[in-house]
């Protein structure tokens, strides 16, 4: 195998400083393996529990099986809690999205008076508590007779997503360099044609992102939905009542899928730029 | 307005214009006219206001007051992409988003011109990079990034293009063949090329015009021969090649000629090369003008006595030399190596001569130094 | 390059704004008054009445002024954590991850898609009395024999760290990403060792991906009540839970109200002195 001849005329270096150096360039690296593995503990543990032939309450190991995939509905109300979260999940990200998107243009791109004041009132939802956000924007309802249930929730989702659809987007509007508007301005395109032929297109790999962003935080929120969603049932939801007398294997199968769908989707969508750009 | 801005076509007139940022004037009361068909460079240094001039012509800017007019039509306030102007930006400006082929098709698109892929296809043979159209501007080195930039502009066949600095980024080989290229196109397509440039020597071989801009004003206009030799700032006399400023008097009229007194010793120059307001002037001289002799060889022209080498350095094609004059100032010599050898050797005693019709006059009261700050030009090349 | 019309950003900024000054300002403004109403006399339980009742709020800091100073204490400690094992992570996929950045920061994320109450019940499991952990810390002596894991203070911080953490990396690495390693090279270049480059370089570049994660990991934490619920005991309850519970268990909305009021002025103050502190301007 080595065919290497040894040479005494080239110092060789000692074992252990070889190690230390080798452990100096490669700690950061070493690190985030263990960053992650602290990250993927709880979504191992979920995913192999999910095979756990656990009746009622999936608390200990009971034996493998694939009962829980073949049948993920098989618990009472945990695809109704699904349905509900991503209903409530889609119609969040798409008001807030929009609304999101269209002030962060405003604040992105104008000089105008009450900017600061504008920025104020995006930060200021960011900065309230989520309990805060959901029992206010209950008492609001209590006192307008609404009843607390699906619409209640995607109003409140929508209320915590805004904030972080136009910071997402604003983020994407400022790295973009203002001379390629310019140059399209130059090359006659009026407002509306260099709006939708250059600033948008730039603009909307942020604007994706806002939207990913929003659908994980409304589907994953359990605090506001809490509040505001009265009897209907969320899977966060489903997740925290259930956890008192033992969360149905099922759940896991769910989180699971969740997670290797959204792992999926992501990893597709990056083969599909990467191929692009090639 | 009777007609439309985009067809309009002749002379480019700024009037009067001031560019003002809060209390700060980048462009202060600045009048040019741009003949149609030629190639007009704007040169200054840093900071002069170069790229706010062309921003306001492109109507990127707003000028603060004052007027610009192409032929007859004013499009002083005229939306930029209603303006037949198109610019190639310092950075290129290319749309990462789309490919080559788009990105030069962008104006013809948004005129609504019919035969789109043949027009690009002309432009990218005249740019020799028609294999690069499927491309993304990513996927592209500088220098076919600015020819791409190039193309998509001359493709709308503009009454005017900007250039800002479009050559800043390559390397100096690639910028002496690009200078060459652009010239050509220019000539190839016959439109106005506005060239903004802080390189000297890219302004003086490429352009008929030269403009040269300090502070927000034009310091001088005229063609290069013109600027280069007869000056009338010392601002121009010294960012424009090198100069040598001596202070003096006027002492009286000989004909068309001057007499001035450079302390104490008199010479005479063309009265038309003065640009002086009342008798004090500053006598000036390019270093290549001057001729060297020892002492009591006899010479023609103007002659100062008295001085002694300085310094002598030998750069192959000629030998420069600094030569200290008996009131203290050092000037510079360039002479031609014709025969091969220097020689001149330093401390020697010397005269300095020229012919009368080369020297140019500045105001006595100009400061000598400015221009000579460092050229950013040459920091860029090393 | 501004559009002719000047009312372009206020058409733009309309929908938007009515929906959050119908569903966020008005409601806070409907709280503060809620906080300061008294029960009717001889009411049913949860018909209150204004009568500018002030003594709610010193009420009901008095009564909870515990869980108020765990929920902060719980929050820095959560903050300071996640910025300790974030800041090397996202260094970390920001320079020393080449081609598999994206793939990385796709895996910061991705355990949000795995609920986190079923993360955070997970922990509960692994390091519960059933879970493998606990015993085997026993059996080796590492921890006493009563000692459990779950139902602490630790444990609560510990989840909250958890569960915060991709909040402080992708802000972090945000900023750190932006950084052109070019200006590091360059500080390396004019004389600064590694350290001192990293000290007065890239810290101070990415001071606004810290602000950002810090902000975003601190707010959240100190209103939260579920890792105190699920992996904490009634001593570890903060201040998120006594809200909770006053308002779906005791119907008693005058002091829901004035605790959250208190809360979100508490959290608004530190945060502007924070902010301040830290000299970044732009908030968002
Ligand atoms: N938007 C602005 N606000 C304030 N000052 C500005 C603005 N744009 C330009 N200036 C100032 O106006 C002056 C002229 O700028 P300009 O960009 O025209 O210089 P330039 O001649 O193109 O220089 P360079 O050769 O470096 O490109 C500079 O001092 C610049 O700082
Ligand atoms: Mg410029």
């Amino acid at each position: 195998m080595s065919q290497k001849i040894k040479d005494a005329s080239i110092p060789t270096i000692p074992f252990k400083a070889r190690f230390s150096r080798w452990f100096g360039r490669n700690l950061l690296r070493i690190y985030m393996l263990f960053g992650f593995t602290y990250l993927f503990i709880p979504v191992a543990y979920t995913f192999v529990f999910s095979f756990n032939d656990s009746g009622k309450s999936n608390l200990i190991w009971k034996g493998f099986t694939l009962n829980n995939w073949q049948n993920p509905c098989g618990a009472p109300e945990v695809c109704n809690a699904l349905g509900n979260s991503i209903k409530i999940g889609l119609l969040a990200t798409i008001f807030s999205t929009i609304l999101g998107t269209m002030i962060a243009f405003a604040i992105g791109r104008y000089k105008f008076k009450g900017r600061s004041s504008s920025n104020l009132l995006i930060f200021l939802p960011m900065a309230t508590p989520e309990i805060v956000l959901g029992a206010s924007l209950l008492s609001l309802f209590l006192v307008f007779k609404i009843n607390p249930g699906f619409w209640p929730t995607v109003i409140a989702h929508v209320v915590f997503c805004i904030s972080f659809v136009v910071v997402t987007v604003k983020a994407r509007i400022a790295s973009l360099d203002p001379r390629l508007e310019q140059a399209a301005m130059d090359l006659y395109a009026n407002e509306l044609e260099t709006f939708r032929k250059v600033t948008l297109p730039l603009v909307a790999p942020g604007i994706a992102g806002a939207a990913l962003l929003a659908f994980s935080l409304s589907f994953d929120d359990f605090i506001i939905t809490n509040f505001n969603s009265g009897t209907l049932i969320t899977f966060p939801k489903f997740v925290y009542v259930s956890a008192a007398r033992g969360i149905p294997a099922q759940a896991n199968v769910i989180g699971s899928a969740m997670f290797f769908l959204a792992l999926a989707i992501v990893i597709a969508g990056q083969l599909v730029k990467r191929k692009k750009t090639r | 307005m009777s007609k439309d801005p985009i067809t309009a076509r002749g002379d480019l007139r700024l009037t009067r214009i001031t560019k003002s940022y809060g209390d700060f004037t980048a462009v202060d009361d600045l009048t040019l006219t741009i003949p149609k068909g030629s190639f007009f460079a704007l040169l200054g240094p840093s900071g002069c206001g170069k790229t706010t001039t062309l921003r306001m012509v492109a109507g990127l800017e707003e000028p603060t007051v004052g007027s610009i007019h192409l032929g007859d039509t004013d499009i002083t306030t005229t939306r930029p992409y209603q303006r037949p102007i198109n610019t190639v930006f310092q950075n290129y400006a290319l749309f990462p988003h789309l490919t080559i082929f788009e990105n030069i098709a962008f104006g013809l698109r948004r005129r609504g011109i019919k035969d789109v892929k043949e027009q690009v296809d002309k432009v990218l043979n005249l740019v020799e990079l028609p294999h690069l159209a499927e491309r993304k501007p990513t996927q592209l080195s500088g220098g076919q990034q600015q020819r791409i930039a190039l193309a998509r502009a001359i493709v709308n066949r503009p009454a005017l293009l900007l250039l800002d600095e479009p050559l800043g980024a390559l390397d100096l080989k690639l910028r002496r063949q690009m200078q060459i290229e652009l010239k050509w196109i220019q000539r190839e397509v016959g439109l106005t090329f506005v060239h903004v440039t802080h390189d000297q020597e890219e302004a003086m071989t490429m352009a008929d015009t030269i403009a040269v801009m300090n502070e927000g004003k034009i310091e001088q206009m005229g063609s290069p021969a013109d600027l280069y030799d007869n000056p009338k700032t010392a601002f121009v006399a010294n960012f424009l090649g090198q100069s040598n400023l001596i202070k003096g008097k006027i002492d009286g009229n000989d004909g068309d000629n001057l007499v001035v007194d450079l302390y104490g010793q008199k010479i005479s120059m063309p009265k038309k090369r003065s640009h002086a307001v009342d008798n004090s002037l500053y006598a000036g001289i390019r270093p290549e003008k001057f001729r060297i002799s020892r002492l009591g060889t006899p010479v023609k022209g103007n002659i100062l006595t008295g001085g002694h080498i300085e310094d002598v350095s030998y750069i192959g094609v000629s030998t420069q030399y600094v030569v200290a004059m008996p009131w203290g100032q050092e000037v510079m010599v360039f002479e031609q190596n014709d025969d091969g050898v220097a020689p001149f050797d330093k401390g020697d005693e010397v005269n300095i001569s020229w012919e009368p019709t080369f020297t140019f006059g500045l105001r006595g009261d100009e400061d000598i130094e400015a221009g000579t700050e460092v050229n950013p030009e040459e920091l860029e090349e090393e | 390059m501004s559009f002719p019309k000047v009312r372009v950003p206020y058409l733009l900024l309309l929908p938007g704004f009515a929906f959050l000054f119908t569903f966020f300002i008005l409601p806070i403004i409907n709280l503060a008054q809620t906080s300061t109403q008294t029960p009717i006399a001889g009411g049913d339980t949860g018909q209150y009445e204004q009568t500018l009742a002030f003594s709610n709020y010193i009420q009901a800091f008095v009564d909870n002024k515990e869980q108020f100073g765990r929920s902060f204490v719980y929050a820095t400690l959560a903050t300071i954590f996640a910025l300790a094992i974030a800041y090397p992570l996202a260094y970390a996929i920001a320079f020393k991850s080449g081609k598999f950045k994206n793939i990385l920061l796709v895996l910061v994320v991705a355990p949000f898609f795995t609920s986190f109450l079923l993360r955070t019940i997970a922990w509960k499991q692994i390091l519960g009395e059933e879970g493998f952990v606990v015993p085997g810390l026993r059996a080796l002596n590492i921890i006493g024999q009563q000692t459990t894991l779950t139902s602490t203070s630790v444990a609560v911080v510990a989840g909250m760290t958890y569960n915060f953490l991709p909040f402080m990396t992708l802000p972090l690495y945000a900023s750190l990403e932006r950084i052109d390693p070019r200006t590091i090279e360059a500080a390396g270049d004019l004389y600064a060792n590694g350290l001192t480059a990293f000290r007065r370089v890239t810290v101070p570049l990415s001071l606004p991906g810290v602000v950002a994660g810090t902000l975003l990991t601190f707010i959240p934490a100190a209103g939260d009540y579920v890792n105190a619920a699920i992996l904490g005991s009634p001593n570890t309850k903060m201040i998120g839970n006594v809200i909770e519970s006053r308002y779906f268990k005791i119907v008693d909305y005058p002091t829901a109200a004035a605790l959250s009021f208190t809360l979100m002025a508490a959290i608004l103050i530190l945060v502007t002195l924070y902010i301040r502190k830290a000299g970044t301007e732009e908030l968002v």
